[in-house]
């Protein structure tokens, strides 16, 4: 399956990209985070205060995934 | 009922007055401005950046204001919030609420600020006189939108 995973602020400056698309079978959200861990991103994407979106709407990391979706993630929000 | 996000400033004054002009059942507004200190953190703040998800930050904000909708009688509620560059003084958030009484304009106002800082996809990154940082969350935010819960 294919996700296209995007990055925010903090994230995105760290890891040096906004957004790429990933390969690999995704059951959940944590599935493909702990892939992108491993894969090297730990310092950036271990960190406690991690949120993530799918399809544009706040999730969990046990949120399931399908092919072809949208996941984000982004340090701790401060807007307002 | 409406959500903007946009890059031009705008006029609090201006914004506060639409929320009656055309609905005489309104015997309540409430409305909260945010602007950009000089000062946060122990360092002087020169401007701010603030990026946001473009898309989902529009749902989000649709997401809250249907929720305060469904918890309290609201004639009116506008959410303005402004990305891009912004300098002290500026003001970056308008939420202004009417409603027939006091009370469900007053809290709703409260929620939606206190959501929109937890639950909306902005990030603030301040210019300061020791360089640029990102703003990071804060836990008593946090807590105060578990108020709602």
């Amino acid at each position: 399956m294919n996700c296209k995973v995007l990055y925010f602020a903090r994230y995105r400056e760290l890891l040096g990209v906004a957004e790429e698309v990933v390969k690999g079978e995704f059951a959940n959200v944590e599935t493909l985070l702990e892939f992108l861990i491993l894969r090297g991103d730990r310092e950036v994407l271990g960190e406690k205060g991690l949120m993530c979106a799918r399809n544009q709407e706040m999730c969990g990391l046990n949120e399931p995934l399908l092919d072809g979706d949208e996941v984000a993630f982004f340090p701790t929000v401060t807007g307002g | 009922m409406g959500v903007r996000v946009q890059h031009e400033a705008f006029d609090p004054g201006a914004e506060l007055n639409a929320l009656h002009q055309t609905n005489t059942g309104v015997g309540a507004v409430v409305g909260f401005v945010g602007y950009v200190r000089d000062f946060n953190d122990g360092l002087e703040v020169r401007g701010m950046l603030l990026e946001h998800y473009p898309g989902m930050t529009e749902k989000a904000l649709d997401k809250i204001v249907l929720e305060a909708a469904q918890r309290w009688p609201l004639l009116k509620l506008e959410i303005l919030h402004r990305v891009g560059a912004l300098e002290p003084g500026e003001p970056i958030v308008f939420v202004g609420v009417a409603s027939a009484h006091r009370q469900a304009a007053f809290q709703a106002c409260d929620f939606v600020m206190d959501y929109l800082k937890t639950r909306a996809p902005f990030w603030k990154k301040e210019n300061t006189e020791d360089g640029p940082r990102w703003v990071q969350g804060r836990e008593s935010d946090e807590q105060a939108a578990q108020r709602w819960e």
